[in-house]
């Protein structure tokens, strides 16, 4: 942990040396939910509901997945950009130091400016949480940290798996940009707003809907079902076939020799 | 030394032939970027299909005809796309490469121009045809409809070309943005974030708030994919029309002197980084 901080600050510090370019992307980035958020909007100015969802309570969904997926973005993107750690021959160096791969690939990318997507989640989360109406007890706090901490870790595995496939292919496949950015494009609303397939997909293939669909009916009160609030610690099952993959990856690996 | 105006057409034909080609080779990348787009556009169209149900007449446009627009967009994604800028011309800004072009007796606008026109083309070529064969054959409202009228199709078409042209333009305008910031990332993202809310690519035009919609179809970023994707099943028509053609013809002519001025500008005080 020691350590990390150590890369965390080294990561601070470099990417403050081009300030300007910093702040610009931050804002860029803030700009591109925004837009994002706009797209609710406009659609809500036309249609008052989808699927019995309100307009406050697709806004907390849409925080709530944005949040998950810039802390993941932020924290991992190491394995997010890790075809280009073997096409550079990086990994080789990182295979003869005495720390943990997965440590040492963790560590080696921080990426601050993801922080323009999250604070625009947090100023949507500030005003989806008053206006919602969602009663908020115990429970539902919890509920919402759950959904924001399983989302980060399902997203997180999802990196992992493309950096594990990237042993095989030394590219980074674009088709699992589907469930990256299309799960944050796609995870504004309610998955279920996509019809039963989609849903049903999204529950047991690829595990988003038990942080964003589940839990968020127990949120808004739609269901009164205590099970669906422990669902997304169900979705952390999903790690153990992405690490499995990874690992299997790295069996396989060749140096590319660069 | 001034080139004849055949063999300026002939230089410029083989740059464009040399960067087509190129862009043909990337068929693995091509066929993933297939998959990816298929299984968007229909995410998207589900996601309209919910709208709909919820609430037929407030939506503002003909079910298959949005079905058609999200298809072409997607099928032609590399076209119209804002945020496929080429590399490439980012490095030789940074890194001093200018030089070499400069050096050349090429009028530098038109060269990478005419080069981002077949990237994209070749892009875009790669990609469509399965896109659209698929889409055709989907059942009635979500699938790719025939266009509205033999009319339509003929105006679709120099329309798609004028809003491609736009298109690399506008991208012409954050490359030259670059030579004064020389960091390219910034400019580049704010510029992209916005373009992808007012062309239309997030949330199609039709679906704004009326007071802008009227404001945001006077901008160039309505005469990019919005004009031809629309004119394609009808959506827009008539008098309507003929308006968004001016439009888009006025800000082609624009962009690209405005361009053209401010690069002539950019090279006057330029200073080549390192060796």
């Amino acid at each position: 942990m020691r350590l990390y901080l150590r890369y965390f600050a080294i990561h601070v510090k470099s990417q403050m040396q081009h300030k300007a370019s910093f702040f610009l992307t931050i804002l860029g980035q803030f700009l591109g939910a925004f837009s994002a958020f706009l797209g609710i909007y406009f659609m809500f100015t036309r249609f008052n509901q989808v699927e019995g969802f309100t307009y406050s309570e697709v806004l907390l969904c849409f925080a709530t997945v944005l949040m998950a997926f810039s802390l993941a973005e932020c924290f991992f993107r190491g394995f997010d950009a890790f075809s280009s750690m073997i096409s550079n021959g990086e990994f080789d160096r990182i295979l003869v130091r005495p720390r943990g791969i997965v440590f040492q690939v963790l560590a080696s990318k921080v990426e601050l400016t993801r922080l323009g997507r999250l604070l625009q989640s947090v100023l949507v989360f500030a005003y989806a949480i008053p206006a919602s109406g969602v009663p908020w007890q115990m429970d539902k706090v919890v509920t919402l940290l759950l959904m924001i901490l399983c989302g980060t870790a399902v997203f997180s595995g999802l990196f992992l798996i493309y950096a594990g496939l990237c042993f095989f292919t030394t590219e980074g496949l674009e088709v699992l940009n589907i469930f990256t950015d299309g799960g944050r494009e796609f995870g504004r609303y309610p998955f279920v707003v996509y019809g039963k397939p989609v849903l049903l997909f999204f529950t047991f293939v690829v595990p988003l809907a038990l942080f964003q669909y589940y839990p968020f009916l127990y949120l808004i009160g739609r269901s009164q079902n205590p099970l669906y609030m422990l669902l997304p610690l169900a979705s952390l099952g999903f790690l153990l076939p992405c690490y499995a993959l990874w690992r299997i990856g790295l069996r396989h690996y060749r140096s590319t020799g660069s | 030394m001034k080139a004849s105006l055949s063999s300026r057409a002939r230089m410029y034909g083989s740059l464009f032939r040399v960067r087509f080609i190129n862009g043909l080779q990337y068929r693995a990348a091509a066929a993933a970027g297939v998959c990816t787009q298929f299984a968007w556009g229909f995410m998207e169209i589900l996601l309209f299909r919910a709208f709909y149900q919820a609430d037929p007449p407030a939506f503002p446009m003909e079910f298959s005809a949005l079905a058609s627009y999200i298809w072409l967009q997607q099928a032609f994604l590399a076209l119209f796309m804002s945020w496929f800028l080429e590399n490439d011309v980012f490095a030789a800004i940074t890194d001093g490469n200018i030089a070499y072009e400069l050096a050349r007796p090429i009028d530098l606008y038109s060269k990478w121009f005419i080069q981002n026109l077949a990237g994209r083309v070749s892009r875009a070529l790669l990609r469509c045809a399965p896109i659209l064969l698929v889409a055709a054959l989907l059942p009635a409202p979500y699938g790719l409809s025939l266009p509205s009228s033999p009319l339509a199709f003929a105006v679709f078409l120099p329309t798609m070309a004028l809003g491609l042209c736009t298109v690399v333009s506008f991208c012409m305008i954050v490359y030259i943005a670059t030579f004064y910031t020389l960091s390219p990332l910034g400019v580049r993202v704010i510029a992209l974030s916005i373009t992808d809310l007012l062309t239309g690519s997030l949330v199609p035009l039709p679906f704004f708030p009326d007071t802008i919609r009227r404001i945001v179809e006077l901008t160039p970023f309505a005469s990019m994919q919005n004009l031809p994707l629309r004119v394609y099943s009808g959506n827009i028509a008539g008098e309507e029309l003929i308006r968004g053609v001016l439009v888009q013809v006025f800000w082609l002519a624009a962009l690209v002197i405005a361009g053209r001025l401010w690069m002539r500008h950019a090279l006057r005080r330029i200073v080549v980084q390192g060796g």
